[in-house]
């Protein structure tokens, strides 16, 4: 392992002369321009453990706030994502404790009022606009808890559906809202509740009970290599739909 | 950022100058002798230098990447003396492991009546689940069948799968969507209900399940939710990966030494039945390549399982996905979901022509990019010499209607937007990258091992792709086989005592290393890649 892939990237020795300034958690390190935050921090000799996951902007684990010197804004980003600029301040959200309701999914209805009760605090939303501005996935979170606040399950779901749930609307809710976990909960009973069903899927399952392919599959089972060949070469390839 | 450089921007405008030509023109699959001779030459595994035999334990002679044997053969991290004597928790059944594989099992280990612990390195959720783009195979339309599913799989796996293992894979398939359907999984559907189903690589029949792209994703937090919402039975430990299984003396598993990542504490969990899911070790980076794999996939499952004397299996084989991106550097190796091309994204050339079918199964298309770069020099080259193919995005919107590609393909519209790449309007630049450990931890259909009380489930197997696994069928497999193995695990623990726990396993394991001389110099599993820079 040499660090290839991670801290140091495959061009940057000829880079060296133009390394920039950044501050990690205050103190200051000399880094490559191109790397992102994750990996500068790789660079500058950080073996993470915390705040660092899937590195490709799914899992939500490398939450980061950021400023520039200078600039008073605050900035939001994932770090395994966003570039590092010379002089930014860096700091990551190793873990936030985001209240979170548990639920019996299976006893619930779909109603504006199992979002209310299940969270209480969800009413408590004032509209600031601090998440949606906050979110690194650039979702409209404000937007996703007024569905959430008119009882859209639906709506709330179908806004929320990006959600990486990294926790940074959280931080930042002057409410003390945790947006991400209601958001799932809206999801969840929209999956389950409010989507139409798949009759073809339930044909299926009676079919695969009747045993309907328990013969075909022992067939296949029992044939040779030669034979699988033959029959595999011989699959009708269903034509690419154009909807 | 500001996108493409000039001289890639010379070519994407001869990729321009193709595409309406190419709207009407697919270039044609492959005969199965021409699969086998671009595999052989230019896939990955075919390169002999860089793999080798394993030189101790009961598969010797297995072979494999370098990298992974160099972590196979390594030193334990635990003494062998460590005391037992005091488990710091015990439990019915411990699941090694928080990605989708070991949420699943956790589920329904509880559902049977057990105690669980979730042992996992990172936080939960933090695995490839998380990160599969495209989606689930099953076959629940009328014109599938189980029976078509189980062609495909072994016909992508190059007819070396193991039977009884893709029955159960096929036969589960449409049983786990209806099961995620019910926790709540928002699949992609018609107003009717209809599954929105599309091809993937490889497959007869349009049978991949989607949540946009974020299918992984959308399974990962269902189950981790539901998960969470039983915490009166599922205890989850995190920053807390096993080092090592402990065994009685009987030869039965009983339970697991784990490490604090971050007080490096060790401490014994003591388990009637252990369920292994700790996934593939793409973080190995065999034979130098770039990975699509998440920060904490090292391996560490087959290390594990087979000091305790698990048989491995189809190690000699990994996956390269053909689609990882190329540029920018940034994310060079990031996954490019196969679904691009499932949607009519066609692979092209440096003068914009076609060169392979889109969607041959994984290794294939990967090696015929290879092919396209090395032997023929019709890669296109980024500043930084890295070689790629045009993945022309943009055809989906003409085919589809404006739109579509936001619709389907979010996470990857993200992804480029961030670096000034506007995928509706410009292609992408693709190259190969490590995805996927086909092989791994030898099981049967229930999940069991040789290994009484030791259950296996999801990326850290091997058998049931063979020696290559389509699109779609590890959501499927983390999800059947985390059921079967959850299920299996807390019916061994119902009747199950453990004996004297012991970690004699590892003392022979030691002994072995002296007596063949075998020394690679490293200590296993070693749990996360070292990216510091070293000066």
């Amino acid at each position: 392992m040499d660090g290839r892939w991670g801290g140091v990237g495959v061009t940057m020795e000829e880079q060296q002369e133009d390394l920039i300034p950044v501050y990690i958690m205050g103190k200051r390190y000399m880094v490559p321009p191109t790397l992102t935050i994750m990996k500068a921090m790789e660079y500058a000799g950080y073996t993470l453990i915390r705040g660092v996951g899937c590195r490709g902007g799914f899992c939500g684990a490398c939450a980061t706030t950021y400023r520039i010197k200078g600039d008073p804004k605050l900035y939001f980003g994932l770090a395994c994502q966003t570039v590092v600029q010379p002089e930014m301040y860096l700091a990551q959200i190793p873990f936030f404790p985001a209240q979170r309701s548990t639920y019996d999914i299976t006893a619930m209805e779909p109603t504006p009022a199992t979002l209310f009760s299940t969270y209480t605090e969800l009413l408590r939303c004032l509209g600031c606009g601090a998440c949606t501005k906050a979110c690194p996935q650039d979702l409209d979170v404000r937007a996703y808890m007024a569905a959430g606040m008119k009882g859209d399950i639906a709506e709330m779901a179908d806004l929320s559906f990006d959600c990486i749930m990294c926790g940074l609307c959280a931080a930042r809710c002057p409410a003390e809202e945790a947006q991400y976990n209601i958001a799932i909960l809206a999801r969840r009973l929209y999956g389950r509740y409010l989507a139409p069903r798949s009759e073809h899927l339930e044909e299926r399952l009676e079919e695969i009970e009747a045993g309907a392919f328990d013969e075909r599959l022992e067939a296949l089972k029992q044939l040779d290599r030669d034979e699988l060949v033959e029959r595999y070469e011989a699959r009708d390839i269903e034509p690419e739909s154009g909807d | 950022m500001n996108g493409y450089p000039a001289e890639m921007r010379e070519s994407i405008k001869k990729v321009e100058a193709t595409r309406m030509r190419r709207l009407d023109e697919t270039h044609p699959r492959m005969s199965m002798e021409e699969r086998e001779r671009v595999l052989d030459e230019f896939h990955p595994d075919y390169i002999e230098e860089r793999m080798r035999a394993v030189r101790i334990g009961v598969s010797k002679g297995q072979r494999m990447p370098l990298e992974l044997a160099e972590i196979v053969e390594g030193r334990p991290r635990v003494s062998p003396d460590f005391d037992l004597s005091e488990p710091t928790a015990e439990t019915d059944v411990l699941v090694i492991g928080g990605g989708g594989a070991g949420a699943s099992a956790a589920l329904l280990a509880q559902e049977n009546g057990a105690q669980v612990i979730v042992a996992t390195k990172l936080r939960f959720g933090d695995a490839n689940t998380m990160m599969a783009q495209g989606g689930i195979q099953a076959a629940d339309r009328p014109n599938d069948s189980p029976a078509i599913h189980y062609l495909d799989v072994i016909g992508g796996g190059h007819f070396t799968n193991d039977p009884d293992l893709v029955e159960a894979l096929v036969m589960d398939a449409p049983y786990v969507i209806k099961w995620l359907e019910d926790l709540g999984m928002m699949f992609d559907k018609e107003p009717d209900g209809t599954m929105v189903e599309r091809h993937g690589g490889g497959t007869s029949r349009m049978r991949m399940h989607s949540a946009r792209d974020y299918s992984g994703a959308e399974i990962m937090r269902t189950v981790r939710d539901e998960v969470r919402n039983r915490e009166d039975d599922i205890r989850v430990i995190e920053f807390s990966p096993a080092i090592e299984l402990v065994l009685d003396d009987r030869g039965h598993v009983a339970g697991a030494i784990v490490m604090n990542l971050e007080t490096r504490r060790l401490a014994y969990i003591k388990a009637k039945a252990v369920v292994m899911a700790t996934g593939g070790g793409g973080r190995l980076h065999f034979q130098g390549f770039p990975t699509t794999n998440h920060y904490g996939a090292t391996a560490d499952g087959v290390v594990m399982a087979y000091r305790a004397g698990v048989e491995l299996g189809y190690l000699e084989s990994m996956q390269y996905h053909p689609t990882g991106a190329a540029f920018p550097e940034q994310i060079l190796g990031q996954l490019v979901t196969e679904k691009t091309r499932g949607l009519g994204a066609q692979p092209v050339n440096k003068h914009g022509e076609q060169f392979v079918f889109p969607l041959e199964p994984r290794d294939v298309e990967a090696a015929a990019f290879i092919r396209e770069c090395e032997e023929r020099d019709n890669g296109v080259l980024t500043p930084t010499d890295q070689p790629g193919i045009w993945l022309d995005s943009p055809m989906i919107e003409i085919i589809h209607g404006d739109g579509t590609v936001e619709a389907n393909l979010p996470a990857m519209v993200r992804q480029f937007k961030r670096f000034g790449i506007d995928i509706t309007k410009e292609p992408m630049l693709v190259y190969p990258t490590l995805h996927y450990q086909n092989g791994g931890v030898r099981l049967k259909p229930d999940g069991s091992t040789t290994v009484p009380g030791l259950f296996i489930a999801g990326e850290v197997s091997g058998g049931v792709h063979g020696h290559n696994r389509l699109m779609g069928n590890s959501l499927l497999e983390v999800t059947v086989y985390g059921r079967r193995s959850g299920r299996s695990a807390a019916a061994f623990a119902q009747d199950a005592t453990v004996g004297q726990p012991n970690l004699s396993h590892v003392a022979n394991w030691n002994q072995e290393l002296d007596e063949t001389g075998v020394d690679t110099g490293v200590v296993s599993p070693i749990l996360l890649p070292d990216y510091t820079r070293h000066v």
